[in-house]
């Protein structure tokens, strides 16, 4: 996993609430064999019509929002099916961060896990930077995983909590795999000690 | 020191870090890999940009989707799904640089028949794949247990596993078998003694005189079937049986490398003293040709028994009864000889070796298969398929009437071209008699080969004592 570093991004505002993994990646996609490619059809059902059009007025088609990396959403999002689909292709989007007042279990674990931040937040401050996001293109903001802050683009400077341990994680680009690669002078040692006791393994 | 089963011996001789809670990390000898299970895997590699950490003891084959017709390396054959998939797995080989069977090679076919007969699989080793029936690979006395998707990427970056250790089962076989009774009908026996959760939770190991006394075909039928009876891995320690099968295979060790792995491989049992956390017995001379009338592996029966009723059972397993009863068009009380079969299918990684071959084909020989019945011969390896080639084997099944395939999964579970229609009813040498396992409303009776060639030729469940 990518080293999660501190950024500055465009943010999406997503207002709706209950936003589903269904309708961040339909069905119709779930019989690929990867993981990547998915970011094309994020929140295929919204972003375009039958004949695969764009519908012009879903935020991520306006032309200021086309290269978002943080999303400012409504309650509960990633509700529903716990497809890991969901947080891959919003990943592979280009989503780093997704803001909102909860999360649906599920979904918040399966971020982690492919290097994306959700972060809950107080209404009133996901109401700042919803109307921060508003604003389009010209309201990047900062998120600074270490120092836990997002600085929006009036320079307003917002403090949230995380777990310490997914702090650690996302910082040093640790995912299960990556912790078992901390231990590879473990596995080193016991690999040398083999090739001795065992030569024909 | 204190005395110990097999499983704390192979246990233990892989822990490469223990941590204060008990959690381990478990070093993989053998990592076999399929189509089904491994291509986001392999993407997760790809996206973190890792390497696969060991490549020679990663092992490749495609199995599950493959067709097992004629022509068949010409993708058009597979529907398109299955298609990309055998094409990801294709790439991923390739580029990651592990050993690797392709359909054109003859050494391809069912992952657990593959590994051991090309000597990837040895005694005291662990192996894992994402596939349940890993299991398999425990007639080496080898801990063999299946993975999950994220585990096989996990395996493949760092070569282990995160596990804790599970409890110690003794399964014992006594005495010998009566003629006509084979491997399967011990394991399907187990299973319909120990039922499909007795396992749950623990390693089980598979021992006494009707074990000793069985191949290295047999002893991989019992343990295949160990997760069927809940179990994520069975054993059976390794003996010179076991050694002579592995001497001369491909990639087991050679010359003083050999001599070195004999002798680590004679310590590999379990200590007189060794504590059991459950030990289950029964004697082999009770055991007979058995088939399964319902939807679970633990509905095993002799043939010369009669179809139970629901009231026969307790708890659950009554409303569980009556709906296998219903799905398996079956009536109380009509004997399992009288059941008329359509279908037979005799291969998969429980059945499919060569000794399996040699069995049903000494029941068909010189006969015909019933009219109207379907009946295949899928052997588990292009290997297998060559040797009974020249055995005659297959001109026995051929001449007889059966089709003859080439290697895969094939009717083990509907993945592939080769599937159940609704109604149909199948003897198989397969290994789960779920619904819709081998087609939709498709109706399996889980049988040992021979009694699988039984029924081919009379169209009804038969005890092949009475042949
Ligand atoms: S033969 Fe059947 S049980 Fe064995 S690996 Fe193939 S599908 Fe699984």
């Amino acid at each position: 996993m990518e080293k999660f570093e501190t950024f500055t991004g465009i943010a999406a505002p997503m207002p709706l609430v209950n936003i589903d993994t269904d309708m961040i990646i339909p069905k119709q996609f779930l019989k690929t064999i990867k993981r990547s490619g998915l970011g094309v059809h994020a929140f295929d059902e919204m972003r375009f019509d039958r004949e695969g059009n764009e519908v012009p007025d879903f935020v991520l088609n306006k032309p200021a929002y086309r290269e978002s990396s943080i999303l400012v959403a409504g309650d509960n999002f990633g509700c529903g099916s716990s497809r890991e689909h969901a947080p891959w292709a919003l990943a592979d989007f280009g989503i780093k961060v997704v803001v909102s007042t909860s999360f649906a279990d599920i979904f918040f674990n399966n971020c982690f896990k492919n290097g994306m931040l959700p972060i809950v937040l107080p209404q009133e401050q996901v109401d700042l930077l919803m109307s921060d996001a508003e604003k389009g293109e010209n309201a990047r903001m900062t998120v600074d995983l270490e120092a836990q802050e997002i600085t929006t683009s009036e320079g307003e400077v917002i403090k949230f909590d995380v777990d310490p341990f997914r702090k650690h994680c996302l910082l040093n680009g640790l995912d299960d795999i990556g912790l078992t690669l901390e231990k590879a002078d473990a596995i080193k040692s016991y690999e040398e000690r083999v090739a001795q006791e065992r030569p024909w393994v | 020191m204190s005395p110990k089963t097999l499983y704390d011996k192979i246990w233990d001789a892989h822990v490469a870090q223990e941590a204060e809670d008990g959690t381990c990390l478990l070093y993989i000898d053998r990592h076999l890999v399929h189509e089904v299970t491994s291509p986001q895997a392999f993407e997760g590699l790809r996206m973190s940009g890792r390497k696969v950490h060991a490549p020679d003891k990663t092992i490749a084959v495609p199995d599950h989707n493959v067709p097992t017709t004629a022509g068949r390396e010409n993708p058009d054959q597979m529907p398109e799904d299955s298609r990309i998939q055998v094409a990801a797995l294709d790439t991923n080989a390739r580029e990651f640089g592990v050993h690797y069977y392709p359909v054109t090679d003859i050494r391809q076919g069912i992952v657990h028949i593959v590994g051991p007969e090309n000597g990837w699989t040895l005694p005291g080793m662990t192996v894992v794949c994402g596939d349940s029936h890993t299991a398999t690979h425990g007639a080496f006395g080898s801990l063999a247990h299946g993975i999950g998707t994220s585990e096989v990427e996990h395996v493949l970056a760092t070569q282990t596993l995160i596990q804790k250790k599970s409890k110690n089962m003794k399964v014992e076989i006594t005495g010998k078998l009566s003629p006509g009774v084979t491997a399967k009908d011990v394991v399907l026996t187990i299973i319909g003694e120990t039922g499909t959760g007795g396992g749950t939770g623990y390693v089980i190991e598979y021992c006494g005189e009707a074990i000793r006394n069985l191949s290295m075909e047999g002893r991989m039928t019992i343990c295949n079937m160990a997760i069927e009876g809940g179990a994520r891995a069975g054993l059976i320690a390794p003996d010179e049986t076991t050694f002579e099968y592995v001497k001369g295979r491909p990639h087991a060790p050679k010359g003083a490398q050999w001599e070195a792995a004999v002798n680590w491989w004679k310590t590999l049992y379990s200590d007189d003293d060794a504590h059991w956390d459950k030990v289950v017995t029964i004697r082999g001379e009770d055991i007979a040709p058995t088939v399964t009338w319902g939807t679970s592996p633990e509905d095993a029966l002799p043939i010369t028994a009669t179809v139970p009723a629901p009231e026969d059972f307790t708890g659950g397993k009554v409303e569980a009864a009556r709906r296998s009863l219903d799905y398996m068009g079956l009536t109380p009380g009509m004997k399992l000889s009288d059941i008329e079969i359509d279908t037979v299918f005799i291969g998969s990684c429980t059945n499919g070796r060569i000794e399996d071959l040699r069995a049903a084909a000494e029941i068909v020989k010189g006969k015909k298969i019933k009219d109207g019945m379907r009946a295949m011969v899928v052997p588990g390896s292009g290997l297998v398929r060559a040797q009974a080639e020249e055995e005659g084997l297959a001109d026995i099944f051929k001449d007889a009437g059966f089709e003859w395939r080439l290697a895969g999964c094939s009717m083990c579970l509907a993945m592939n071209p080769d599937q159940l229609s609704e109604g149909e009813r199948c003897a198989s040498t397969s290994n789960r008699n779920f619904e819709g396992r081998q087609g939709f409303k498709g109706r399996t009776h889980l049988v040992s080969p021979a009694m699988a060639a039984a029924a081919a030729v009379t169209g009804k469940l038969t005890d092949v004592r009475e042949l």
